[in-house]
Formats: structure tokens, C-alpha cells, sequence
């Protein structure tokens, strides 16, 4: 494990912990998105909403706890993920209560959002005081591994939403989407069980034109793991969950290895499956179909994809400013869980949405800043891990609605409507925070060495 | 494990800016396109956020504009005797996109015109919401409402000009429909806007006759020959004898006869009795002699086989077509494959009238913005001179023959000097339908040439000869010059 020495930023010296840097940060991450849920409200009746003031003492003091937990239990934690996500959150919360004042658009959501995300933050802070230690969840690696195969299996049992079965329905309770839960688990897996196999999977290898080709036998795991996101595909309709799985398996097995031959592999497995399974799966098609031709009519009728190019158009540079936008054209629930950014890209422009895509974008390279510092192997695998699934799910969703991709049915992390995606999100910045705080802990002085003694010349 | 890693940062760093790209093409490159789309519904949520400018007549709006709480449209149009102006404005439908000047100005009407940007900036500034210019036609009230129940019940269109500008006057079609019917988006406006399609309704009664439908001119065309004989020299004196034997026999066929109606003067008969008359022996055979490309040269500068003929509103191409002897000889009596819009035939009229020059038609004088200022004016133009001033003067005294003791006695109004022509257009296989009923005619007073007219009557089935034109479609032309001069004064 050579990388360990050349970890540099770990010092005996204390590191400056950069809580104070949170706490401005966060005082921001609060201000803004009361100033733009004021803004709706003056926008929307031209009086400032009547929830301000809840609204701002409720997310203040989301933050403040939150803040107050990490500088106990997680001092030396990285100072921008909080505020990030807790921005993220807050302007989520915003647009969902936005398209709330749409009756087009059914019931209000932002309450139950509101619930959600407290929620999530609770399981936050559970995690900081309650997982000292990050290695702690290497010992249930198999355990994980069970668990992470029932959460995306449980769905095929249950009836399928607008096309895609992604869901756990309870009867009176609500639903709950396993495959943001199963992304965290899967994530934890995958890396106790490539720090222990990582190595025979590197060595054990034939060159073969400048590639090392991994044995048959190690072969297996990569194909077991591919046979399943293609499983999810096909009886699920789910693309992006299967792409995030994959996708996630082969990064991790790259970091692991070191090897690029994973990488090939990985990509023409992925290739091909995709290629095999649109052949058959109609879902698949209309999806692809939709994403080479956005804005084409269907029965005389502007489809939701072409609505969201029409938002986003419509946004311009600049936007139509809050609330004054007509993104309630996007039919049904989609637009305040699936197509949210379409929202944000037409009522703050061009400018906003590439703001809260740097957002993200800042938020992955913390987490994979996280995985350089960390020092032990499992703990670098799981933030590269944990990271890359929120890289890939950003990218889907955001390259999906924006029509960069065909479009996928997963949600926008913490700014999309849905309690499972928040609280899961929620957990994953946790435990990122957590392995941040371990690696970026001073180590402790190293005690005087007995043997030393021995050794001094006496003077007399 | 760092190599990796750091290579895993930068492939994140590439999605991220692959998304960055995306966003960019989507909401700048593109932006212009997909915001103006015409199914992007924004584009009419806008166009009916606030109340639509209107399109004047006389001073007097014949369109208005009413508030609704169906949908997210705030204003719905509404219109002032719908039927009888819906061939002039069109019409401007939250369901059904719309037409015509509604649709042509629809920036002026709405506001989002370029020209008005100094009155959208002071609006910005004061807070006030953005307001629509008007468009302000040429039409004439009184001549339309004449026009209008001219027609009355049966199917036709009358255009009126007036000759010395190109001013439209009058612009009739029936069966007419009601635009305020479907101006909202309410299943009661599909319904009456699907009753009103083609498919359910053979009468058409969106289609604008006037301007979109072309029909074969029948004898009103023998103006456009006579002219043609003249401006080519083929004869000089309108009351000489002609060279016009009875039958005439078409050439370059075995003995296929063109005969007249009934039993008139036309053998060697002069231009004046001719016309007088409408006989088609006489005419067939100057278009004869003159051949298809002299011909096909004077309609052209009457207007004929122009396809760019916009009042705004574009006129569908009346056709002079090259074609055959034979044929070229029955397109010289506005027969055969010939084919005039209403507008058309009110242009020969209207440029015999006025001394040979044609104007150039419009009914848009004025665009006005909301402040009233005006930002676009028309200035009458040329188009074309189709005759000399003498032989315009030949012509019209050949039409006030036909007016004073010929087939359009009933065009006669009293101390006002009127020429005009009738016509009367077989069509079907062998003439099976009922003809289309024609009359074009102008009127001059002391003070100039104030209008032209052209009335048009499809399925007159009662009379067959070339009386129709006269006895159907002349009185209305009458009304509708007696109306315009009654306003003159």
C-alpha cells in the first residue's frame, strides 16, 4: 500500500478544522434560499409568503444543529460538503413549494419535503455520533451485499410507476424508492470486497496488446455484477439505476486495480448489454426515440420531453425570475421530482442552472478529495464509491432532462421531490463527512519511545 | 490508489462539464429557437397576457378583446360582425393558432414588435403592462356592409378598389363564419371551429374568396383581350369593323366551333358591340391572332401569374397560362385553363379605370402604437401599366356601352358615369355545373375615379347564358359603388 505514505496532507501538526469556514458558508446556504422562497411570494401575489418566517427559522435551524453536531463529533470534517448540500436542499425545498402554487399540479409537496429532509438531516447527524469510525462498516460487507440484491429485487414485486418499477409501495404508508438506498449499501460492498480481492485481480493478469487481461475466474464477479444491472433493465424498465450500478462497479474496480483493462471491459460490457436489451425492451426504444427527436408530436400533442426543452428555452441566459415562469406546462408529477431542473433552468436562466450544476459539481470533487486523503484502502474505496454513484446520478438525471442522454426515470440528489432520495443523500454526505473527519484528523503525537532512552548520551 | 483517483476526479470533472456544454447549447445556441416554437404554448400565454391591439376600420375597432378564466389565457378576441369582416381580419384563436392580419401583425397586436420597443421600455419603467398597436385598414364601412348582404345567402366574394391608390374598399366572401366562435379554447370553440373545416362543411366558409380562390373569369377577361388588341396595335379603333367570322372555328382544329350565346350582332361586329354584347367569337379570335405570348404579356401586367401579391394578406396566383392555339384562343374569353381571383378581376377593372396604371392593392394604411404613434404608413405604388392613357380611354367607353345599352344595364346608378362588364364562366366537363356569374365594373364622379369592383356568384343555377352576370352579380356591384360614393361626399 504505497499510496499511504504519499498522502501528504496528513500531518502530526494540527490541521486548521475550517469549522468557522462552515458556519459562514452555511449562514449563506440559509440566506439564499429564504431569499428565494420570498421571492416566489412577491412574485407569485406580490406579498412576501406568510411561511417566511418559519420557513427561514426551520432551515436555520437544520443548519445550526447540523453544525453544531459536526464541530462535536466530526471536527476535522471537509468544510463545504455540509453547506453545499444544505443549499442544495434549501433551494429544492424552494422550487418544489414554487410549483406547490400551480393547482395544475395537484397536491401541495413541499410540506412532506420539508418532513423528508429533516428526516434525512436526523439520520445525518446519527451517523456522525453514532459511526465513530468509518471501518466500522467493513465488517458487513456481505451483510450489504444481501441486503443491497433485496432492496433492487424488491420492486419487480411491487406495480410499476409510469413505466418504470423503481418502487416499494406500503399500503397507507407511501412508497419508498430502494434504489437510493441500495446505491449507499452497494457502495459499501463493493468496497470490502475489493480491498480484500483487489489484489489478486490486479496481479493475476496475462499482457496482451499493451492490456492486462484479467484471469477467467476474476472475470467473474465483474460479469455476476453485469448479468444483474442488465437483470434490473429488463424487469425493472429501469435504465439509470442499471447504468449507476454498473458504472459504479467499474470505477471502484479501476481505483482498486489500478488497472485500465477494467475500464475497456467495463465499457463494452456496458455497450453491449445497452445495445442487446434495446433491441427488445420498448420502454428502452421510446426513450431513445424521445431523445433524438425532442420536440416531435405525439398524437397531435407536445410530449413532456419537449416541454422541458421549451422551459429551458424559454429560461434563456438570465430566466424569467421565480415563480414567473410556465414550467407547470410539464404535465403530472414529473415536474417537481424527474424534470426539476427544467424549473430552475427556466425561472433563473442559464446562469442559475449552471450554478447549481457547479454546485454538484464542487460537491463530487470534495467527495473524491475525501477519498485522496483518506488513509486506509476501504475508507478511500467507499468516498470513491459513495462519490462516483452521486457523479453518475447527477449526470443521468441532469444529461437526461437537458437531452443529453435519453432520459432515465431517477431523481435530481436533494433538489428533486422525493423523501428517499433526500434521506438516502442525506446518509451518503454523512458518511463522506465522516471519512473526511478521520482523514483529515491530525495523528495522534507518537509517544516517547522507551527505546530512545536508552540511546541518549549522558552528559555528565 | 491516488493514480486512479485522480483520474476518477477528472472523468467527474468532464461530466460535470459535459453538462455545462449541454445547458449552454440548450438555453443560449438554442434558446431563440425553442422559446418562438410555435408549439411552445408560452407564445401564446404571452400573446394573450394582456389585451390584443385592434384592427380599425373607419376609426371604429371591428375586433375587441374580453377577459377569460379558462385555462392560463387572461384575454380572449372578440369581433364585431364577424361574418362580415372575417375575410379582412382573419382570425386569432387561443386553440387555433390564426390568420390573415391578425396573424401578419400579430406583433403590432401584441406588442412584442420590434418598432414598439420605446413604448415597451417606458411601460417597463412606469410599471404599466405591455399594450398592443392597432392596424388601421382601408376599408370602408358602408362598402362592405353592401357588399356583404349583397351577397346575402348565396356562395361568392366582391373585392372593391379603389384605383386611384390600390385602396382596398370592400372585402366580401360568403358563406362567411363568425371568428369570435372560436377564439377561445373551450371544447364549444373545437366544436365550432371542426364544424367550420372543409370536411364538414362543403361550402368552406373559412375559405376567403376573395383573395384564395381563383375561378375561370369567363367574359369579364374580354377587357384584358380588348386591352391586349389595343396596346399590340391589332386594331386601333374600337368602332371599326373586325375581322370576325360567326361560328368562328378555333385553329389548328377539324371544324370545333366557337359559337355566342344567343342571337347577337357579332359577325365583323366592331370592339364596342362586341363587348356590348360579349361575343365570344370576336374575342376568341383577337386572342387568336395576337397568340398565346402577347396575350399571356398583357395579363401578366394586369396582374396575372403572380404568386406575390400581398394586401398583406397574399392573393392566391391568378393564372394566363401558355398553352395551345386552340386553348390560348378560349382563355382569351376567360375560358380554358384561365383563372382569376376576385381580386384580380377588381384589378383589370381598376387599372382601366384608372387612365391604365395598376396599383398596387393593400387595406393596411397604418400600423399605430399604443401611444398612437404611427410607425409604419403606406404610400400608394405602382405595380404596372398595362395600357397607354389613350387606349384606357378606348376601354372604358367600350364598358360605359355595356353599362348604358348592353349586358350590364342593371350597373346603372344616375349622374354617375359607370363602365363595366358582365361574365358569365361555364365549368365542369362539358359545362355541367352551374357557371360562376361575374360582373367587374368602376364608377367615376366629378371629383376622380373613387372605385373598382369585382363580384363574383358561384352556382347560379337558374340562368345558363350571359344575362347571369348582369342580372346577379351587377346589382351588388352597384350597391357597393353607390355606397362608396354616398360616402364621398
Amino acid at each position: 500500500m504505497s499510496s499511504i505514505t504519499t498522502t501528504t496532507t496528513i500531518g502530526t501538526f494540527a490541521a486548521p478544522s475550517r469549522r468557522n469556514t462552515e458556519l459562514a458558508l452555511l449562514v449563506f446556504a440559509v440566506l439564499i434560499p429564504v431569499f428565494a422562497y420570498v421571492n416566489v411570494g412577491l412574485a407569485k401575489d406580490g406579498s412576501v409568503p406568510a411561511g417566511a418566517l418559519g420557513y427561514t427559522v426551520g432551515l436555520g435551524l437544520l443548519a445550526g444543529v447540523t453544525h453544531v453536531i459536526v464541530r462535536k463529533w466530526a471536527p476535522y470534517a471537509d468544510p463545504l460538503m455540509l453547506p453545499v448540500a444544505m443549499l442544495l436542499n434549501g433551494m429544492g425545498l424552494v422550487f418544489i413549494w414554487r410549483l406547490d402554487q400551480e393547482p395544475s399540479l395537484g397536491k401541495a409537496m413541499a410540506p412532506n419535503q420539508l418532513l423528508w429532509s429533516t428526516l434525512g438531516v436526523a439520520l445525518f447527524i446519527g451517523l456522525l455520533i453514532f459511526l465513530k469510525d468509518h471501518r466500522v462498516l467493513q465488517r458487513y460487507t456481505y451483510i450489504s451485499m444481501i441486503v443491497a440484491l433485496v432492496l433492487l429485487i424488491a420492486p419487480v414485486f411491487f406495480p410499476g410507476v409510469n413505466g418504470a418499477k423503481i418502487w416499494i409501495t406500503i399500503p397507507g404508508l407511501g412508497s419508498l424508492q430502494p434504489g437510493e438506498f441500495a446505491k449507499i449499501v452497494i457502495a459499501i460492498f463493493f468496497a470490502g470486497y475489493l480491498m480484500v480481492k483487489r489484489d489478486a485481480l490486479a496481479l493475476a493478469s496475462r499482457r496482451f496488446l499493451g492490456l492486462y487481461l484479467p484471469r477467467g475466474r476474476d472475470l467473474g464477479p465483474i460479469l455476476v455484477i453485469w448479468a444483474m444491472s442488465l437483470m434490473i433493465l429488463v424487469f425493472e424498465t429501469d435504465l439509470g439505476t442499471s447504468l449507476l450500478f454498473f458504472g459504479l462497479f467499474v470505477v471502484m474496480l479501476y481505483v482498486a486495480t489500478e488497472r485500465t483493462s477494467w475500464i475497456v471491459f467495463g465499457l463494452l460490457l456496458s455497450a453491449g448489454g445497452a445495445v442487446a436489451v434495446a433491441g427488445f425492451e420498448s420502454h428502452v426504444q421510446v426513450r431513445v426515440h424521445n431523445w433524438l427527436n425532442p420536440l416531435e408530436l405525439v398524437n397531435g400533442g407536445v410530449t413532456e420531453t419537449a416541454q422541458a426543452m421549451y422551459s429551458f428555452g424559454s429560461g434563456g441566459l438570465l430566466g424569467s425570475g421565480l415563480g414567473q415562469g410556465y414550467s407547470r406546462l410539464i404535465q403530472g408529477i414529473a415536474p417537481k421530482s424527474d424534470y426539476i431542473l427544467a424549473t430552475v433552468g427556466e425561472e433563473v436562466g442559464l446562469a442559475g442552472l449552471m450554478g447549481i450544476l457547479l454546485l454538484y459539481g464542487l460537491l463530487i470533487e470534495r467527495g473524491i478529495r475525501t477519498a485522496l486523503a483518506a488513509r486506509d484502502p476501504f475508507g478511500k474505496l467507499l468516498a470513491v464509491g459513495l462519490t462516483g454513484a452521486f457523479a453518475l446520478q447527477v449526470f443521468v438525471v441532469a444529461g437526461g432532462v437537458t437531452g443529453l442522454i435519453p432520459l432515465t426515470g431517477m431523481t435530481m440528489p436533494f433538489l428533486a421531490q422525493g423523501g428517499s432520495s433526500v434521506i438516502a443523500n442525506w446518509a451518503l454526505v454523512g458518511i463522506l463527512l465522516r471519512i473526511s473527519d478521520t482523514a483529515r484528523r491530525p495523528a495522534p503525537t507518537p509517544a516517547p519511545s522507551t527505546d530512545a532512552d536508552m540511546t541518549q548520551v549522558v552528559r555528565p | 490508489m491516488n493514480k486512479p483517483l485522480r483520474r476518477v476526479a477528472i472523468f467527474c470533472g468532464l461530466l460535470v462539464l459535459a453538462l455545462l456544454i449541454r445547458v449552454n447549447w440548450v438555453q443560449f445556441v438554442q434558446s431563440d429557437q425553442l422559446k418562438n416554437d410555435p408549439h411552445n404554448r408560452r407564445v401564446a400565454i404571452e400573446r394573450y397576457s394582456t389585451p390584443r391591439g385592434n384592427i380599425i376600420v373607419a376609426g371604429k375597432a371591428v375586433t375587441g378583446s374580453t377577459t377569460t378564466d379558462i385555462g392560463d389565457f387572461k384575454y380572449k378576441r372578440t369581433y364585431k360582425d364577424g361574418k362580415m369582416w372575417a375575410p379582412v381580419t382573419g382570425y386569432a384563436s387561443q386553440a387555433f393558432d390564426s390568420n390573415q392580419l391578425e396573424k401578419l401583425n400579430d406583433a403590432i397586436l401584441t406588442g412584442t414588435d420590434d418598432r414598439l420597443f420605446f413604448s415597451r421600455t417606458v411601460d417597463m419603467f412606469t410599471g404599466g403592462k405591455q399594450k398592443g398597436g392597432n392596424v388601421v385598414t382601408t376599408l370602408d364601412a358602408k362598402a362592405q356592409k353592401a357588399a356583404f348582404d349583397g351577397l346575402g345567402n348565396s356562395k361568392g366574394a366582391v373585392v372593391a378598389l379603389n384605383p386611384e391608390t390600390g385602396a382596398i374598399l370592400a372585402l366580401a366572401s360568403t358563406p362567411s363564419y363568425d371568428p369570435s366562435t372560436f377564439a377561445g379554447m373551450s371544447n364549444k370553440d373545437a366544436e365550432a371551429y371542426n364544424a367550420l373545416q372543409k370536411k364538414n362543411d362543403p361550402d368552406e366558409p373559412m375559405l376567403n374568396r376573395a383573395l384564395r380562390q381563383t375561378y375561370p373569369p369567363g367574359s369579364t377577361f374580354k377587357i384584358v383581350t380588348a386591352s391586349a388588341a389595343l396596346e399590340n396595335g391589332l386594331y386601333t379603333d374600337v368602332d371599326a369593323k373586325t375581322d370576325s367570322p360567326v361560328p368562328y372555328t378555333l385553329p389548328d382544329t377539324t371544324g370545333v366551333q366557337l359559337k355566342n350565346e344567343g342571337d347577337i350582332p357579332c359577325e365583323n361586329a366592331s370592339m364596342r358591340v362586341a363587348l356590348q354584347w360579349s361575343c365570344n367569337t370576336v374575342f376568341g379570335k383577337i386572342s387568336a391572332d395576337l397568340g398565346n405570348k402577347k396575350m399571356k404579356a398583357e395579363a401578366e401586367k394586369f396582374g396575372f401569374n403572380n404568386d406575390m401579391i400581398d394586401t398583406p394578406v397574399r392573393a392566391a396566383e391568378s393564372i394566363f397560362p401558355k398553352d395551345n392555339r386552340p386553348q390560348n384562343a378560349m382563355a382569351g374569353i376567360g375560358q380554358a385553363s384561365n383563372r382569376a381571383t376576385p381580386l384580380q378581376m377588381a384589378m383589370v377593372a381598376s387599372a382601366v379605370a384608372n387612365g391604365g396604371k395598376l396599383m398596387k392593392p393593400y387595406m393596411v394604411d397604418q400600423l399605430v402604437a399604443p401611444n398612437l404613434n404611427v410607425v409604419q404608413q403606406h404610400t400608394p405604388q405602382e405595380m404596372s401599366r398595362p395600357l397607354k392613357p389613350e387606349n384606357a380611354q378606348k376601354i372604358q367607353s367600350m364598358m360605359e356601352t355595356v353599362v348604358k345599352e348592353g349586358t350590364g344595364t342593371n350597373a346603372k346608378i344616375p349622374g354617375v358615369t359607370v363602365g363595366g362588364k358582365t361574365g358569365t364562366a361555364q365549368h365542369g366537363e362539358n359545362n355541367k355545373d352551374n357557371p360562376y356569374a361575374w360582373f367587374i365594373s368602376y364608377a367615376k364622379t366629378a371629383k376622380g375615379t373613387p372605385v373598382a369592383v369585382a363580384v363574383v356568384i358561384e352556382g347560379s343555377d337558374t340562368l345558363r347564358d350571359d344575362i347571369a352576370g348582369g342580372k346577379l352579380a351587377a346589382p351588388i356591384a352597384r350597391g357597393v359603388m353607390e355606397a362608396v360614393i354616398a360616402g364621398e361626399k
